[in-house]
């Protein structure tokens, strides 16, 4: 027989029955949920007298609409109606089907795919779901993670398992070490800058080669959380000692014998080495700089040392057209240098880059400096309440307050916008979130996408410069 | 589910590459708990002059008069023209909710993202694939000073219009019996209540820490 991918793998053992017209179902071993998906889904599941099909598989918390003050007041000091009526509804219906929620001011609560391997609700060999295109984040543990849409929450509620089709196996090798104070941020940027921010659709993407096994837990989480923005659903990274190390002794990780049979299980959890895979992609990590983007989708991004494109020199009239529409949005000139661009607010946070190993690397950086006097804010926003105690143990809050930056309590914030935290009309901000689309982080807001240290370092000199220098 | 058969109606040529779902349905109006009430708000910040905001009279801000979907020519149409890599970004399926309420009851691209492409289909919005040459024509013949009429059918799995315009596309035919019907694709899955049941058994199994609830 064939060797088989990873991603060949996980479908094998979770196909529960594959139908003559192509569809298959698949069976869905966690659940995750938040407030902006799942209404909808509830309430179709009462409309039809449905039910739970397994209450343990689901997992729910509020994050996209939590303030990141004063969280301990509670959902009713939540002052947009709107936000509050949605998380007040999430709580209202994890309570009827009992489903367990960490509610807002549980230590426990936070972003949704910070949140999952944190507890060790997200194993190897999994395959979770969400509400949420960053679902692909848990690819990370070898899980077979992807986002779904409502009607696709209801139907795994209620059913738990999806309709699905098979993806094409994709695999993007990341050679030899990186450069010297290269992250992971700046990996997946630098990919999705060469494949394009459609280079993986239809895909599941391996993340292979040295460049990624050298990675954290924490680091390939970031690679796999910005898949989907090259167009892939899912992103995969094998099982190796770290991943087995970051799971073991977690609220929900098995114990005992069923610690020993899974860590048995989880090793077969890589692709075999004959296995073929549909597209394979490889790039050279020892090349890849800090990057910044400069336009108004992922793909257009490109090195810390670089400039901003022309979009005179580009033949293709449709993507000329695109390079221009993003120039006039982003208020860049064609050929400006990446490091005049300047910055007035700056976000570390999002299910990107919000664990404790992107606190440390922002923190590293500020630590003794001050934040530029034009920079408007600068904020750092933990990813769950348990990162913010961690960070807190180790002083990092007492680090980045003394910089001049806000240390806020968790939730997706700025990333989107859902909350009070947000871009005003042609502001320019240094992120570390994964979507620079118009008006992500509010209205008229100019998003530039970069790794914790990048806008760490653009906060202190109040434009980007290369951070490797400050290393 | 929403049924498609056969849609004949106007086509609105959106000439831009990956639009994004942010774009479709900005996230102010993903507070809201219900199903409807998107349409007024489809390509929010592209179709008026200012920010909105949830609660607002949408019917009563200006309107951006260089917005395709605000051309007077345009008004009624029910096909949406767009180019590659549409409906990327997040997995919100408020986008085909809003293009849905909008009056759409197709979209035509190269190519989609597929969390968009997938939901779409939930909701009985078809997403039609073209040929980037066969996009182009459909943009040259929608762009001219006369809107133009163009028929998708389903069940031949064709496009069809003005100037001798005729395409044909593929479609997973389990997506396409759901269309049709109108299918309740939960209630599908439940029939195989069983088997998903033995499913769970064998698996319980093999990595009982997955079911000790």
């Amino acid at each position: 027989m064939a060797g088989r991918t990873l991603y060949d793998k996980l479908w094998d053992s979770h196909l529960v029955t594959q139908r003559d017209d192509g569809s298959a179902l698949i069976y869905i071993d966690r659940h995750l949920l938040h407030e902006v998906t799942s209404p909808q889904a509830f309430e179709g599941l009462s409309l039809a007298g449905r039910t739970p099909w397994r209450l343990a598989a689901n997992l729910a918390t509020v994050d996209h609409n939590v303030p990141t003050k004063n969280q301990s007041a509670g959902v009713s000091a939540i002052e947009d109606p709107t936000s509050r009526l949605q998380v007040q509804t999430l709580d209202e219906n994890c309570d009827a089907f009992n489903v367990t929620q960490f509610k807002m001011g549980d230590p426990r609560a936070g972003i949704v795919h910070v949140i999952g391997p944190e507890q060790g609700a997200t194993l190897p060999g999994m395959t979770v779901v969400c509400g949420d295109s960053h679902t692909a984040t848990h690819g990370a543990f070898a899980a077979l993670a992807h986002g779904i849409g409502t009607s696709e929450v209801e139907h795994v509620l209620a059913t738990q398992c999806l309709v699905a089709k098979k993806m094409k196996n994709m695999r993007v090798t990341v050679m030899g070490p990186l450069g010297f104070g290269v992250t992971a941020k700046d990996v997946i940027l630098g990919i999705i800058g060469q494949i394009g921010t459609a280079g993986g659709t239809g895909c599941a993407i391996e993340f292979a080669g040295e460049g990624i096994q050298s990675l954290s837990m924490e680091g390939r989480m970031t690679v796999c959380n910005m898949a989907i923005e090259a167009g892939a659903r899912v992103g995969l990274v094998a099982v190796d000692s770290k991943t087995i190390d970051y799971v073991k002794g977690r609220p929900y990780s098995p114990r005992g014998t069923d610690w020993e049979k899974a860590v048995e299980a989880w090793t077969d959890l890589v692709s075999d080495s004959d296995a073929q895979f549909d597209q394979e992609v490889v790039i050279d990590g020892s090349v890849i700089e800090p990057q910044v983007s400069w336009g108004t989708n992922p793909e257009m991004v490109t090195g810390v040392s670089g400039h901003v494109p022309d979009p005179d020199v580009i033949g293709d009239p449709i993507r000329r057209g695109a390079i221009e529409r993003a120039l006039t949005y982003m208020g860049l000139k064609a050929n400006q240098p990446i490091e005049s661009i300047r910055l007035d607010r700056v976000f570390i946070g999002s299910c990107t880059n919000s664990r404790i190993e992107d606190l440390r690397e922002a923190a590293e950086v500020v630590d003794g400096k001050r934040v530029a006097d034009s920079v408007i804010q600068a904020m750092v926003v933990p990813g769950s309440g348990l990162v913010k105690e961690q960070a807190e143990e180790e002083g990092l809050d007492v680090v980045f307050r003394e910089a001049g930056f806000e240390w806020r309590d968790p939730g997706c914030s700025m990333c989107l916008a859902m909350n009070a935290d947000r871009l005003g009309p042609g502001e320019h901000c240094a992120s570390t979130s994964n979507r620079n689309f118009e008006g992500r982080q509010g209205a008229g807001g100019r998003t530039h996408l970069v790794s914790p240290a990048m806008a760490a370092a653009a906060a202190i000199a109040g434009h980007f410069v290369d951070v490797r220098d400050w290393l | 589910m929403q049924q498609f058969v056969k849609e004949t109606g106007l086509v609105v040529p959106l000439d831009r590459s990956n639009v994004d779902t942010d774009q479709i349905i900005p996230k102010q109006y993903l507070k809201s708990i219900k199903r409807s009430g998107f349409g007024v708000n489809l390509f929010d910040d592209w179709r008026y002059m200012e920010p909105g905001e949830p609660g607002m009279d949408h019917t009563a801000r200006p309107l951006n008069p260089d917005f395709v979907l605000n051309d007077p020519r345009y008004a009624g149409a029910s096909i949406l023209l767009a180019r590659d890599n549409f409906g990327c970004g997040s997995s919100r399926e408020h986008a085909p909710w809003a293009i849905l309420e909008y009056g759409f009851k197709a979209v035509i691209a190269p190519s989609y993202a597929d969390i968009f492409f997938n939901n779409s289909f939930k909701n009985g919005l078809l997403p039609v694939i073209l040929a980037e040459s066969e996009v182009d024509a459909l943009f040259a013949l929608a762009t001219g000073d006369h809107p133009v009429e163009i028929t998708i059918d389903l069940q031949s799995q064709t496009v069809v219009g003005p100037n001798g315009f005729d395409a044909s596309f593929d479609i997973d035919p389990f997506r396409k019996t759901c269309l049709l019907e109108g299918l309740d694709e939960i209630g599908l899955s439940l029939k195989d209540a069983n088997v998903i049941r033995a499913y769970e058994a064998e698996r319980a199994i093999d990595a009982p820490w997955l079911f000790r609830d």
